[in-house]
């Protein structure tokens, strides 16, 4: 498949991990001191490290740090379990993509709830959803809104949609959340041992990266904003080694082919026309400020939790500190005493372990295996 | 998060395109890439092209990866 | 154990039927386990159908239902899937299926021409593969009781096929460390044509079911003297699900080439698409295959010159006793990672 399989050849991959190597052995003689740890945001490219074994295939001098990339992990548990007394509605037709239904709230998961006679759909693209509220127009329709930037510009596409076509049964649970503040929030922990950072790929083709340039500034590390595939991880790992190499401590593109500074104008557009940026709480931190997109006022006819009256009262919960450590790269996944063990793919107690981008599973499926 | 996938346009039609993911064919809205075009490879996430890849970046690089040392 | 406060109260298994009972994957395996096994005490739970030695030789037994949704896809309908999926049943405990009998729920209001297409295609099929259907019944529900139609299905088969060493018939118990792992064709086909045709995932597609009789390409392995240690179809929960029934079954540890595993350019495209894995995904005309090392090139021959068995594969090995079961995989950069059991329903993700 084009632009996918050339960026899986071996061949491509070796030669890019020699030239890995080669960057480490200058830096060596340099003085430099190891191991240099990199982190990722993206729970899709955290997947992909793991899922073609590049953490084992880099040099021992590499480390990786998995940051909290994953919009299902961060979710709260309180935004679940308000998702899952809205789709016990009558009246309501509950439509989410298919990696929240899994995700357990206080009491059961959407897939159970779903048992018990919710009307709960997946869609696999977000106008799908408005198009369910244009065949169902004696029905709600809410839409469990939940994504970084990548996912928040196809949700606004569909209140573009719905707004187009005067659909006035739809409605969103947001929970969109951005990427800047949180790694601000990880940069600024004095206990930060981030190197350098491979900035989502996929949220920069949307937002672009000037965002990250005051962040590269202010806290001294390289970052490269970089792909998936395994060939594009191994060149955006590279150039942050030779931007380490020449203390360069500013934002570099390792996916021209994909994103330009300024990200895509339309997309950009349409999530401010329709969005505002808010605080939001993200699991297992605490409330990040200015990290999270919300409804505007003027579209508060789109907003579920304005829109239905007597929303019920869904009481705040303590998270579990291991899953925030993991989530926030303080801890590996495999370091949590629970891993494996009480919480594993099968029998999960946090939601990195049960989204298939969240940090815990991806360990638990690709590298948690002892010889 | 960043479920992306890239794939060909094979024909368009306002502002849908009909695109070809190694012959799976799906239609893929195309609000954020209106000037895309037959021909066009984009990256495509749940249903919408978020991007139009720059072939020429891209091949460049891909041959640089397959060269020879 | 329990040092933190975790919201989620640690995990419980739910106290309803979900949709991930019926997956082919861990959730299934477990309700089979744990509420069918322990009150059937005769059933022979590991196997795709049970046998029963008769005076005269061993009679194979089986049973199979059919929810398909949509009824007829690309390849197929809901009576092709009901046939097949009987027959390859036997098949899999090396049995030629003889006599069927089906059942059918059908909803008041389903129309009679579909019926008549449906039936038309298990006459067919039945007739190819020279299996009689012998007795059926028939019960009609009310309307919104009943999703179109349900298929019930038993068979019955006679055993062929060559013995084991010790006159053994193949079976998990009978693989043996060193033994190779072959698949009998590209996977994910009959998964991918049902998503490609579902109302709310419109996608153009030339992929259509691998729905297709295992009998021949079991027989001719037979007739050519390959001692199958095992073997599984791959039905709900794919491949993986198939390697780690076997692998829990046997209690070793099976280890596979990610990049031996054959899948069609459309299937690989449109789970990237989706974000599914091709070795979850359901086949209904493709089984996994356990022979003694010496023998896997044969093998391989011989499944290659049929047409279902075109694009066979020997995709792994038998590494060593583990108990509980392992399935592995190397990836592309030569590092090993756990093929899961599937869990829940497979469905398309963004993330």
């Amino acid at each position: 498949m084009k632009y996918v399989d050339e960026f899986k050849d071996v061949k491509a991959l070796q030669k890019i991990l020699g030239r890995i190597r080669e960057v480490i052995e200058r830096m060596k003689k340099n003085g430099a001191r190891f191991p240099l740890r990199i982190m990722e945001i993206c729970g899709g490219q955290t997947h992909s490290i793991l899922k073609y074994g590049i953490h084992e295939a880099l040099p021992k001098e590499v480390e990786f740090i998995h940051g909290p990339g994953c919009p299902v992990c961060v979710t709260p548990i309180e935004t679940i379990d308000l998702a899952l007394a809205i789709a016990k509605r009558s009246n309501v037709i509950f439509t989410s993509f298919g990696d929240m239904l899994r995700v357990p709230g206080s009491d059961e998961n959407m897939f159970e709830t779903k048992a018990k006679g919710a009307d709960i759909r997946w869609v696999y693209s977000t106008l799908d959803a408005v198009q369910i509220a244009k065949e169902n127009p004696e029905k709600e329709v809410v839409f469990f809104a939940i994504g970084f930037e990548t996912t928040t510009a196809p949700i606004a596409a569909a209140l573009d949609m719905a707004e187009k076509d005067g659909v006035k049964n739809f409605s969103l649970l947001t929970a969109m959340v951005k990427v800047p503040p949180a790694l601000e929030l990880l940069l600024s922990d004095e206990d930060c041992m981030i190197d350098g950072i491979l900035a989502a790929g996929h949220v920069c083709t949307i937002m672009g990266y000037e965002e990250y340039i005051p962040l590269a500034e202010k806290y001294r590390v390289p970052i490269v904003v970089t792909g998936f595939q395994p060939a594009e991880i191994l060149l955006g790992i590279l150039r942050c080694l030779e931007n380490l190499k020449e203390h360069k401590t500013e934002v570099s593109n390792a996916y021209e082919w994909m994103v330009q500074k300024e990200g895509n104008p339309e997309a950009r557009k349409m999530i401010e026309k329709y969005f505002e940026v808010i605080d939001r709480k993200w699991r297992g931190i605490g409330t990040i400020p200015k990290s999270g997109f919300g409804l505007r006022l003027e579209y508060s006819r789109f907003d579920t939790e304005k829109k239905f009256s007597e929303m019920p009262n869904i009481p705040e919960r303590k998270v579990n500190p291991h899953c925030g450590a993991v989530l926030q790269g303080k801890m590996k996944p495999c370091d949590c005493p629970f891993f494996g063990k009480e919480c594993t793919q099968q029998h999960p107690i946090g939601a990195l372990m049960v989204s298939d981008e969240g940090a815990c599973a991806a360990y638990f499926q690709y590298g948690g295996l002892k010889k | 998060m960043c479920h992306a996938v890239p794939g060909k346009i094979i024909s368009t039609n306002g502002l849908t395109a009909r695109v070809s993911f190694n012959g799976a064919i799906k239609n893929v809205n195309l609000i954020f890439c209106p000037r895309a075009k037959e021909g066009d490879y984009v990256s495509v996430h749940v249903g919408i092209a978020q991007a139009v890849i720059n072939e020429d970046e891209a091949n460049e690089v891909l041959a640089l990866l397959t060269q020879a040392s | 154990m329990k040092s933190f406060e975790c919201p989620t109260k640690g995990y419980k298994e739910s106290d309803v039927v979900t949709m991930a009972h019926g997956s082919g994957g861990g959730a299934m395996q477990r309700l089979i386990h744990e509420v069918f096994a322990r009150h059937f005490p005769y059933l022979q739970k590991d196997t795709d159908a049970a046998v029963l030695s008769c005076e005269g030789g061993d009679i194979a037994f089986t049973t199979d239902s059919f929810v398909v949704d949509p009824l007829f896809f690309p390849g197929g309908n809901i009576g092709s899937l009901a046939v097949h999926g009987t027959i390859n049943d036997l098949a899999m405990v090396s049995a030629r299926a003889e006599v069927m009998s089906v059942a059918f729920i059908i909803e008041e209001g389903f129309p009679l021409s579909d019926l008549e297409k449906i039936v038309q295609t298990m006459a067919n099929e039945a007739e190819k593969q020279k299996v009689r259907i012998i007795t059926g019944d028939t019960k009609v529900v009310e309307k919104g009781h009943g999703h179109g139609i349900y298929i019930n299905t038993t068979g019955i088969g006679v055993r062929f096929g060559v013995r084991l060493r010790g006159g053994a018939w193949p079976s998990p118990k009978k693989v043996s460390v060193g033994d190779r792992i072959l698949v009998s064709g590209d996977i994910g086909r009959h998964g991918m044509a049902i998503m490609s045709v579902r109302e709310n995932l419109p996608i153009e597609t030339e992929i259509t079911s691998d729905s297709a009789p295992l009998k021949e390409l079991v027989i001719a392995l037979f007739e050519e003297g390959i001692h199958v240690s095992c073997m599984r179809d791959a039905t709900r929960g794919g491949v993986a699900s198939a390697l780690n029934e076997i692998a829990r079954a046997r209690g070793v540890y099976l280890r596979i080439n990610e990049e031996k595993i054959p899948v069609s350019e459309e299937v690989w495209g449109l789970s990237l698409i989706l974000g599914i894995d091709p070795l979850h995904i359901a086949n209904e005309g493709r089984f996994v295959l356990f022979v003694p090392k010496e023998e896997a090139e044969h093998a391989l021959f011989v499944l290659r010159d049929y047409e279902e068995g075109k694009n066979a594969e020997i995709i792994g090995e038998v590494m060593r006793e583990y108990e509980g079961g392992l399935v592995t995989a190397i990836t592309l950069l030569g590092s090993e990672k756990i093929i899961q059991m599937p869990e829940g329903e497979i469905l398309p993700r963004i993330c």
